[in-house]
């Protein structure tokens, strides 16, 4: 078992229903939790097992529970949310999990549930994950029908409710307190942290919210136990990882793999290198707001504490690739397009500054650049670094033009035309 | 306390504030959008920017939102950090990169937020150089102008309107930078602050359409402060002029009052002053004349030997009032109220001079954790009173949410832990009230069962007052709830007035507030008819019908009215006899039937070419200052007097030649203004020598002023009865609280420069907020329950309780004549409860006749899910007016 | 008007929550379902349903990207622009179904059967470029395949 995530999915791309869930050992966590541990066993051995949060930004899953308010008088009720928003763009790996083994994800968040003892939970999903949503719907059914959910788990005092609710597109619902608004029917602006959505999240009240890839190794390592998570990975933090590739390699694709699996070996033995006819000149490590590394870069081990020491992140894990014939200023403009596009309008910096940013990219391919656009664009990627904006949309949109300035510069400077002529 | 280091130096500062308020209040300049005093922190616009240090050996530190950053013991900051200061400037280059930089034909310009906001970050140059996004506008009805072109996105409209305000119709549409604010579709902002949004708004987006109508720029208004005088509760305002027409309103912030917010009737109200029906030439029986020959005829009626009275009024100050009482002697001296609208004053003032009780401040509502009010829909009769209700609703979930450790300057955090919750609110009216939707509960019924719910709240919170006999269960049970929420509250507030017409509503209000002031003094919040009702009622003259009285017992040769309509004050055929069985002298500011009708009419000066006192609700006394001289033959109603006084011969107010003499006689004469002399500033006033000038060093073309009739500087008129002159010369600095004309403070021309005004960003303005209240709870006095408890209301076969609804647009006298504000006056209306129009027959739209106090009316009927049943509304000053009610009347379709 | 159906849909979905509010991007989108978009006549009726004003609930309408408040054809076209279709040839694709289809971005055909959209991420980065048609997705798209699907929609339904 060393592929806890995908190892039992079908390579007919069909589903695993419930049956064929509980034959590969399905629920059998839950069994075993509900009978033998208490929340604050459940805590200790996901804490363990050095889990960190799939979605980003890497945060310790263990310690992220731990802020939620507990016993009696903590406020009630408390929710946990799957975060199945999946829209960075280049990043395709939830979508696997969520039509191929629903119940993984199922599971997961009534064992995490339990843990911070919320009552009601939330899978929210993007609207264009038309399949998962129809392979969630029945998923949740056959739970219900089988006493996983709902009132008295397995016959325990616990009880969890779980919904899926279908968003209507837009980036920014999957930052984690822009879900929040958009569950509640809001404009999916974000929130300001402090309060935590630990202390005060959906409705006001005490909220987990969790990538879908960051629940679906909870019941493996409760089911397996936190030592043996440690073993998977070959980093310090536990567990696999499913690294992903795009761009013009000879097999894109997802993986499961253990952490700290080099991108040399992800981008040479499973997606097989460069395409014929094309070479490769970068790479954005984790989704399109990670730091492009590049050539000299190949040898990082993919986890969180090796990219960020190679000048980018782990992100999402799935790698988009810059060939040779691909103009960097052209994928720069089509990445700040997006962001600027998808930029909520609540801070000024991204409001206003990614649509300018895009403009000056444009220019430049079109013709019209203008002596000092560069240094424009450096002084967009400060007023749009982290801390400078509301959320973490902008510095996110910020890193590969940050990057693709440093190691791409050539290609930024040959646009410029020479100051006597303009 | 706690010490934060700004740029290396200490201050002491509030924890419980954060780092920009606590920046603004030491006198700091940092500039900022979203954020404002009275909404809290959001940290959008991300300009309040400053550099923070973890620790003095720190040098690289982090920059952080000012607005989003406690204010903690040893943080240590920086503004003039380079890099802060780049950001700062970089933002502001982002907010104009699709600002279409109109200033010269801007309305905003000159008192421009944003303009002083890029002034003061330093960015002067435009780097972008794409195009911009256009933006369509939207007609949003006579009081706002609406040029989205120029919006900066800082969601403060929204945040006001929506989120402090209640209202329903303006919000944020679209996303990225195409994010829109307005209505769904274009029509009239419903809600009674929107004028507010002419201030919240940091840019030119939302303006006042009525300034727009003579449009000035601020610097080249005259001003003066004002006091709101179109309903009870005082607001203070700015009040400019220019070219001899008032221009706009402005709100002038008092703490304790209005603070930083006005409502629609009040900011909007100010045009009548400019109207059509404005007299300005005396006259006689109607004909225009000039002063000396109306002066002579009026001498010739008011001889030695005439039997004359004298009938002031509640929208008149003070000082007019009093100059009339001592010209005719206080036995011949008439309050100008109607009998009923007296008696109610009357009452309300003995409750708040009597022990247990207290009036609030509508600050002081504000922060009230639970609210019940009795018969008034606050709404109509004292709007900005129910802007402070629905804070005060906010004010227990709040608290509830600041446990969680969410300060109480961030906004946004508090509002997702607070959602929709309210704290308790109750509301007993004979109709429905737009406060009903924020209400834990509301209750409909005829005037008299209001106050017997109230009774009920009193007895359910002190058993030694009187049981109300034959409650029904169910209200009972109300009655028990409100009582619990009160009692549980720390800071519960009673409010009530004069709009039910009941006289046992207040008295009811009275009771509970005393019940509940039987371990500490309670809150008893009651709105008055008028602006100087209170003023009048403290006087303690006759009401109307005794005037009217005296007259048609042969006992009067002349009578002399000031500033009062008295077809409003009783049924027109009553009027109609004493204009013709007496002489009387008119003297008002605008024409109505009194001032067609009598024998000599003075043109007086409305409330922006006199000065004068006005007590409030809060029985605060409050001064309102002269904005410029008005044309044509327009003086002060108390200067009239005293003409009129020398030209008959008459010696009663021959020591008496200005209004601070007035003032002085007047706390001399009656004792509950004795403060007033000390605490209201007098015309002796002067700093450094100096008088304070009502014209900002800016104005501008002083010698083109007149120039198609003389190239020379006309001489500003003198003004020897204020502390204010009439020019740019005088005192150039911050006057006292009382005497500020204008907001403005180097470096901020938008009114946004009030934090320079105020001790502290949010608290009293420099050396004090103006005004003196003369009603504190007395030691003594009345404080026993009333065991006067009416029966239950008892509906009857064929006749209907007539009781009186309001409009903030249209019930108020003066305001309904300015032309934006009436373009929202209703129709006429009879309102009726649905199963009575049942019974009826009529349909809405359909005509009813009523008839009541002896006149005959057809309205067409509006049929209203939330009035009382058994009872008929009608709103006062627009269907009817001059009626005693409530009354019964029949009620048939035609 | 909305059917009754309709309305008792929305405010079964409004049952689910503490607060109505919460179901009113489902309630738009079930909008859609039978009218395909959301004319202001409905948002007012949702509005009022689900005890918002008007304003409230546009103002949620018009920022999520895939409720539509003008009218669309019988097909939406949602084509992927992100970065790994654009790598892939988006381009290409979108010069040849403004072409075949002969609209701009956002615009319907003349005989109503296509309205085609931009359309961030489609989560199918592997194979790109992509596409989502009604609510089905097409991958590892090329010019035939392109024809070819736009074929398949065209046909009137088989009887
Ligand atoms: C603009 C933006 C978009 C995001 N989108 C997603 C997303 O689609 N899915 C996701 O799991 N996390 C997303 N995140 C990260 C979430 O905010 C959050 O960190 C994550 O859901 C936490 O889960 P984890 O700890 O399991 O990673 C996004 C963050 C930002 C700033
Ligand atoms: S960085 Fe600001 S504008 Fe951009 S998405 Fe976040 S909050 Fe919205
Ligand atoms: S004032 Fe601080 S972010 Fe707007």
């Amino acid at each position: 078992m060393d592929r806890p995530l995908t190892g039992d999915l079908r390579s007919d791309g069909g589903v695993l229903d419930l049956a064929a869930y509980e034959k590969v050992g399905g629920y059998e966590a839950l069994h075993k939790v509900v009978r033998e541990m208490t929340p604050a066993d459940v805590l200790k051995e996901v804490t363990d097992s050095r889990l960190r949060g799939r979605g980003g930004a890497g945060f310790p899953t263990g310690q992220k529970w731990s802020f939620v308010p507990m016993g009696d008088d903590a406020p009630k009720p408390k929710f946990l949310i799957a975060n199945a928003d999946e829209m960075e763009p280049g990043t395709f790996k939830d979508r696997m999990i969520l039509e191929g083994n629903p119940h993984l994800l199922i599971e997961g968040m009534i064992l995490s549930a339990y843990t911070i003892q919320a009552t009601n939970g939330y899978i929210f999903l993007r609207w264009a994950y038309k399949v998962a949503a129809e392979r969630i719907t029945r998923a949740l059914a056959e739970a219900y029908d089988k006493g996983y959910l709902g009132k008295n788990i397995l016959g325990s005092d616990y009880s969890f409710e779980l919904h899926l609710h279908t968003s209507a597109g837009r980036y920014m619902c999957g930052e984690e307190t822009g879900l929040l608004n958009a569950l509640e029917g809001k404009r999916a602006n974000p929130r300001a942290k402090p309060p935590f959505p630990q202390v005060s999240g959906l409705w006001g009240k005490p909220t987990i919210v969790q990538n879908v890839e960051t629940l679906c190794n909870v019941p493996p390592i409760l089911r397996h136990g936190a030592q043996w998570y440690l073993g998977l990975s070959r980093s310090e933090d536990g567990g696999t990882k499913i690294y992903g590739v795009s761009g013009k390699v000879r097999r894109p694709g997802a993986w499961e793999m253990p952490l700290g699996t080099t991108m040399r070996e992800i981008l040479e033995r499973r997606a097989r290198g460069m395409r014929e006819g094309h070479s490769f000149r970068g790479v954005l490590p984790g989704g399109a707001s990670t730091d492009f590394l590049v050539e000299a870069h190949l040898d990082t081990k993919m986890d969180y504490g090796s990219v960020q020491a190679a000048g980018s992140r782990l992100g999402t894990g799935l790698m988009i690739v810059l060939d040779d014939k691909t103009s960097v200023v052209g994928m720069v403009l089509n990445l700040e397009r997006f962001f600027a596009q998808e930029s909520c309008g609540w801070c000024t910096p991204c409001r206003d500054g990614l649509p300018w940013t895009a403009r000056i990219l444009q220019g430049l391919l079109e013709g019209r650049g203008r002596p000092g656009d560069l240094e424009r664009l450096e002084m967009q990627t400060r007023m749009m670094g982290p801390g400078n904006t509301f959320c973490a949309l902008a510095p996110g949109a910020m890193e590969p033009l940050q990057s693709a300035l440093k190691y791409f510069r050539e290609d930024f400077e040959k646009l410029i035309p020479k100051s006597d002529a303009a | 306390m706690a010490t934060i280091y700004v740029d290396d130096r200490p201050y002491e500062v509030d924890p419980g504030k954060n780092l920009l308020e606590e920046c603004l209040s030491r006198g700091l300049d940092l500039p900022y959008f979203c954020w404002h005093p009275a909404l809290g922190s959001v940290g959008a616009c991300r300009q309040c920017a400053v550099k923070q240090y973890r620790d003095e050996n720190d040098q690289r530190g982090r920059i952080v939102m000012a607005c989003m950053t406690p204010a903690m013991d040893g943080a240590r900051i920086s503004i003039r950090d380079k890099d802060a200061a780049q950001f700062r400037a970089g933002i502001i280059e982002l907010l104009m990169s699709n600002h279409p930089h109109d200033c010269p034909v801007c309305d905003e310009g000159g008192e421009c937020h944003l303009q002083d906001m890029t002034v003061m970050t330093g960015h002067n140059y435009r780097g972008y150089r794409f195009g911009k996004r256009t933006f369509r506008n939207q007609e949003l009805g006579p009081f706002i102008n609406h040029e989205m072109n120029r919006c900066i996105t800082c969601y403060r409209c929204v945040r006001f309107y929506r989120d402090y305000a209640d209202g329903k119709d303006l919000d944020a549409f679209a996303s990225h930078n195409h994010v829109y604010f307005g209505r769904h579709e274009d029509g009239v902002l419903e809600n009674e602050f929107s004028g507010n949004l002419v201030e919240v708004c940091p840019t030119g987006v939302f303006t006042d359409k009525t300034l727009k109508g003579h449009y000035t720029r601020k610097w080249d208004l005259q001003t003066a402060p004002s006091v709101c005088a179109h309903c009870s509760l005082g607001c203070n305002t700015i009040a400019g002029e220019r070219y001899g027409q008032l221009r706009r309103i402005l709100n002038r912030y008092n703490a304790e009052v209005n603070g930083y917010f006005l409502c629609d009737r009040g900011r909007f109200g100010y045009d009548f002053v400019n109207g059509d029906r404005r007299l300005r030439q005396p006259l006689l029986r109607g004909q225009p004349t000039g002063a000396p020959e109306a002066l002579r005829r009026a001498a010739a009626l008011l001889g030695r030997q005439s039997r004359i009275i004298g009938i002031g009024s509640p929208r008149a100050s003070l000082e007019a009032n009093f100059a009339l009482r001592t010209l005719v002697g206080p036995r011949n001296f008439f309050s100008g109220m109607a009998a009923g609208e007296d008696h109610l004053v009357a009452r309300m003032l003995r409750a708040l001079r009597g022990a247990r009780v207290r009036t609030p401040s509508l600050h002081e509502v504000e922060s009230a954790d639970a609210v019940f009010i009795l018969g008034e829909d606050v709404t109509q009769t004292a709007p900005r009173l129910a802007l402070a209700v629905r804070q005060a609703v906010k004010q227990a979930p709040r608290t509830e949410a600041m446990r969680l450790r969410i300060p109480r300057w961030d906004d946004a955090a508090l509002r997702e832990v607070m959602q929709q919750q309210k704290g308790p609110l109750y509301i007993a009216t004979s109709g429905a009230t737009k406060l009903d939707e924020v209400a834990t509960a509301s209750c409909r019924g005829a005037p008299d069962d209001v106050a017997r719910l109230g009774f009920a709240v009193a007895r359910a919170l002190d058993d030694s007052a009187p049981e109300v006999a034959g409650l029904a269960d169910g209200d009972r049970a109300l009655a028990e709830a409100i009582a619990g929420a009160l009692r549980a509250a720390e800071r519960p507030v009673v409010i009530s007035g004069s709009g039910s017409g009941g006289e046992a509503v207040i008295d009811a209000a009275a009771q509970v507030a005393r019940a509940l002031g039987r371990e500490r003094t309670a809150d008893l919040c009651f709105t008055a008819p008028e602006c100087n009702s209170f003023g009048l009622g403290l006087l303690d003259a006759m009401n109307t019908s005794e005037a009217f009285q005296r007259v048609a017992d042969g006992l009067v040769d002349a009578v002399v009215v000031l500033e009062n309509d008295l077809y409003r004050r009783a049924p027109g055929a009553v009027v109609d006899a004493m204009l013709e069985s007496a002489q009387v002298i008119a003297i008002d500011h605008s024409a109505h039937k009194t001032v067609e009708g009598a024998a000599v009419a003075l043109p007086a000066g409305s409330f922006a070419e006199t000065e004068g006192t006005l007590v409030s609700n809060e029985g605060r006394a409050q001064r309102f200052f002269q904005v410029f001289v008005p044309e044509g033959e327009v003086k002060p109603g108390w200067s009239w007097l005293m003409e009129l006084a020398q030209a008959a011969g008459r010696n009663e107010l021959a020591t008496l030649a200005s209004p601070d003499d007035l003032l002085a006689a007047l706390a001399r004469a009656v004792p509950v203004f004795a403060p007033l002399p000390e605490h209201l500033p007098t015309a002796a006033f002067r700093v450094n020598g100096e008088k304070v000038p009502r014209q900002s060093p800016r104005a501008s073309g002083r010698t083109a002023v007149q120039a198609d009739v003389t190239v020379h500087e006309p001489k500003p008129p003198a003004d020897p009865d204020s502390p204010l002159a009439f020019s740019m010369e005088g005192y150039p600095q911050q006057p006292p609280s009382a005497l500020i004309t204008r907001f403005w403070a180097p470096g901020w021309n938008s009114v946004q420069s009030l934090n320079k005004f105020q001790s502290e960003v949010g608290g009293a303005l420099t050396g004090g907020d103006p005004g003196v209240r003369l009603l504190e709870p007395g030691a003594n006095g009345y404080a026993a329950y009333s065991e006067e408890i009416p029966v239950p209301f008892e509906r009857r076969d064929g006749e209907f309780l007539v009781v009186p609804l309001y409009h903030i647009y249209g019930s108020e006298e003066s305001s309904a004549a300015a032309p934006a504000v009436a373009e929202r006056c209703p129709e006429p209306y009879a309102a009726l409860n649905l199963e009575d129009a049942r019974t009826l027959e009529v349909e809405e739209g359909a005509l009813v006749e009523i008839e009541f106090d002896r006149a005959l009316y057809r309205l067409p009927a509006r049929l209203s899910a939330g009035m009382a049943s058994g009872v008929i509304g009608v709103p006062m000053g627009i269907a009817v007016q001059g009626v005693d009610v409530p009354a019964w009347s029949p009620c048939r379709k035609v | 008007m909305l059917t009754e159906q309709e309305r008792e849909r929305i405010r079964e979905e409004a049952g689910h929550y503490d607060y109505a509010q919460a179901a009113c991007v489902e309630a738009l989108k079930i909008v859609q379902e039978g009218h395909r978009w959301v004319s202001d006549e409905h948002l007012k009726e949702v509005a009022e349903l689900l005890g918002m004003s008007p304003e409230a609930l546009d103002s949620v309408a018009t920022f999520y990207n895939l409720i539509f408040r003008q009218p669309v054809g019988e097909n939406v076209i949602l084509l992927c622009d992100s970065v790994s279709c654009w790598i892939m040839g988006y381009e290409d694709i979108r010069a040849h179904l403004k072409e075949r289809l002969g609209v701009e971005l956002g615009e319907t055909t003349a005989d109503g059967k296509f309205t085609l959209l931009p359309m961030a991420c489609l989560g199918t980065c592997d194979r790109a470029p992509a596409m989502m048609v009604g609510g089905d997705l097409h991958r590892n798209l090329d010019n035939g395949k392109v024809d070819e699907i736009l074929g398949r929609y065209r046909q009137p339904p088989e009887t």
